[in-house]
């Protein structure tokens, strides 16, 4: 009991937690958006994978770290873009476009990365991001060390969990896309274009996964690996629909989420000896398969999720 | 005159053959951009790639070899995705099966010689299957969506895998590389050629093809398979049985990527380790939807998909353009097909055709 005691009292662990929990944000924000407005992105991985490339050869030849971070947004969008046509213009497989995006997205990355840098050994680093210290407030007991050990992309994470919850209920743009993914002849009936508002959504979507890429080799390391997204993509399908397609919610969920990743780590320096490490590497996949079976009766789909629209479409 | 799409009732073979072809092709030309961007000869690399890939005896039995597991694999999604069940985690099923090959092949079970390969193959089959059973099941009992679960599963797979090589199943003799015990001389699949790798998992794949497409064609599963694909609510009106129909694509889906991965174990490796599969799982996806979820069509689709990554590695070897070329084709062939498929469900028709009285 002291051990948990230990890991729940120490700042160390709730920064970690939050530093975790940042590229899902990012991810299920993305998300959340793509499929309010009835898309599902299964090109997510890839997009993580294309965003964190980007984002770090862009500083790596030269660029700011925001520079950095506009490029893997724009990495992200480009790859949304090819997504929307697919499937909104098109009305092909949204799963099937989804999982070419995630090989274009990751294959892409990868040949860029190997063509752009071809006689490295080990990865080459970049300066990333430095925890922001608002006026010394780090000195705070507690508090100082959790919130304001963090980079200025966890703080942008936060402020895009408000403003996409601020546009979907507050704004008329909002009430459109939410209603373009339950009931998208109301969006037509008033005048609006469904297929507008879906690549927009599915754009801007993108654009946010890749966000959670760049954190990765632009603040939480400074590096690119292969490999180094591990499903954090799918993870944050799954996360969307533990948060019932909620900001707030999966907010939360990504928190409790970070908060668990960090438990485990902690506890495999407790107890490593006596329980194989990749059993602990196993439990955030684990989790993220337990809370959807557990949410997935009560899940409330968008209604038009992976239904394409045809304009002048009835019922 | 203008032109309008008008839906189609049925896409005749010749152009679903053609729309398949195109997508192959269109995804070869594309990827031009990033050789030149590599700084080589687009052209150069092209004829590097089909000698790498058919250029001679060894080059063709290395392109076999690579088909063999993406004729299995290509058969597992395109089974499941005939029924839409999204099966995207053939990449862990292909290593329980493997894993249960091990399991069954290096010696913890006494077996008589002639029973060994029936019994590694049927124990592939049922692990992998049962790596499919259960999301299948999750899916029906709680409403949970299969293509995050599978998709969860792989990585969760991969990470027990390593567990396993680097605990209980470790081969003491493998100078602390991370690999299991060795299958049994009587559990290794014989080479269809002397000195050259292509071995009898290929006859499996190509008999597993002719089975899946006498199955759809001409069994009563096939039927159901049609319907429950088609409109699952209109099946279960009609009296079939949706939910046993769909566990048993999974079984069968599952299974065959599970023989993907027995076939690597005992025709290739001889052992188990956390590299045996560099993606065949997910270039299954590519195969069954480049073959339009045609069975036969699977393992010309998969000898193409095997063609250019053994082709990408020999020009990769001779210019030093990375391999991952080969992703990229494979990624792009997925999404020119999809894009052709919209042509298969479409015609262009003209736009105001004259009122017949």
């Amino acid at each position: 009991m002291d051990v948990l005691f230990d890991i729940f009292g120490s700042a160390n662990f709730w920064a970690a937690a939050i530093r975790i929990a940042t590229p899902l944000i990012f991810g299920v924000l993305g998300a959340l958006i793509c499929e309010r407005a009835g898309v599902l992105n299964l090109g997510i991985e890839g997009i993580f994978v294309a965003g964190a490339m980007a984002g770090w050869l862009a500083v790596y030849l030269g660029a700011g770290l925001w520079g950095g971070v506009l490029v893997a947004a724009l990495t992200g969008a480009a790859f949304g873009l090819l997504h929307a046509f697919l499937t909104v213009v098109l009305g092909l497989s949204q799963h099937v476009s989804g999982i070419g995006i995630t090989l274009l997205a990751t294959s892409a990355s990868y040949f860029t990365y190997r063509t752009a840098l071809p006689d490295v050994s080990s990865p080459p680093r970049i300066v990333p991001f430095q925890s922001l210290d608002l006026a010394g407030l780090s000195d705070l007991p507690f508090f100082g060390p959790v919130l304001f050990s963090q980079t200025a992309l966890t703080w942008l994470a936060l402020l895009l969990v408000a403003l996409v919850a601020f546009v979907l209920y507050r704004t008329p743009l909002g009430l459109s896309i939410r209603a373009v993914g339950d009931n998208p002849a109301s969006v037509e009936a008033q005048g609006l274009s469904v297929i507008g508002l879906r690549i927009g959504a599915v754009v801007v979507g993108s654009a946010l996964m890749a966000l959670g890429g760049a954190f990765l080799t632009m603040s939480a390391f400074d590096a690119f690996f292969f490999g180094m997204v591990n499903g954090r993509g799918w993870i944050c399908i799954a996360l969307v629909v533990f948060a019932s397609w909620q900001p707030g919610k999966a907010l939360l969920g990504a928190l409790l989420f970070g908060a668990f990743d960090a438990f485990q780590i902690r506890l495999q320096a407790e107890i490593g000896q006596v329980v194989p490490g990749q059993v602990f590497l196993m439990l955030p996949y684990l989790l993220s398969i337990l809370a959807l079976v557990l949410v997935a009766r009560k899940a409330d789909y968008p209604r038009a999720l992976l239904q394409p629209w045809t304009k002048g479409q009835r019922h | 005159m203008s032109l309008r799409l008008e839906p189609r009732e049925h896409a005749p073979l010749g152009l679903r053959l053609l729309v398949s072809l195109l997508a192959g092709a269109i995804a070869l030309l594309f990827v031009a951009i990033p050789v030149m961007a590599a700084g080589a000869n687009p052209c150069e690399a092209y004829v590097l790639m089909a000698q790498g890939a058919f250029g001679s005896m060894f080059a063709l039995s290395e392109t076999l070899n690579r088909a063999t597991p993406l004729i299995l694999t290509g058969l597992a999604a395109t089974v499941a995705f005939r029924a839409r069940l999204w099966n995207i985690g053939a990449e862990g099923q292909l290593y329980m099966g493997a894993l249960a090959a091990v399991l069954v092949g290096s010696g913890f079970l006494q077996l008589p010689g002639p029973i060994m390969i029936p019994a590694i193959m049927l124990a592939g089959f049922l692990a992998g299957g049962l790596m499919m059973v259960v999301p299948t099941m999750l899916k029906q009992r709680f409403g949970a969506d299969e293509v995050v679960i599978t998709l969860l599963l792989n990585f969760v797979v991969i990470l027990f895998i390593q567990m396993l090589i680097e605990g209980p199943l470790k081969d003491p003799l493998s100078m602390g590389w991370p690999q299991s015990v060795p299958l049994l001389a009587e559990a290794k699949f014989d080479k269809l050629v002397p000195r050259l790798r292509t071995h009898w998992g290929l006859i499996i794949g190509l008999v597993s093809a002719l089975l899946l497409w006498l199955m759809v064609k001409k069994t009563v599963l096939g039927f159901e398979i049609k319907a429950v694909g088609e409109n699952k609510p209109a099946a279960r009106f009609a009296g079939i049985p949706v939910d046993a129909t769909m566990l048993k694509v999974a079984l069968i889906s599952g299974g065959l990527a599970g023989l993907a991965g027995v076939g690597e174990v005992a025709g290739v490796k001889g052992y188990l380790s956390a590299d045996l599969s560099p993606g065949f799982g997910y270039s299954g996806i590519v195969v069954a939807m480049l073959a339009g979820l045609s069975p036969i069509g699977s393992v010309l689709a998969a000898i193409f998909i095997a063609a250019v990554f053994v082709g990408a590695d020999s020009m990769s070897r001779a210019t030093g353009i990375s391999n991952y070329l080969a992703d990229l084709v494979v990624a792009l062939s997925l999404l020119c097909v999809l894009v052709g498929s919209f042509f298969l469900r479409f015609r262009l028709a003209p736009a105001n055709p004259k009122v017949e009285a």
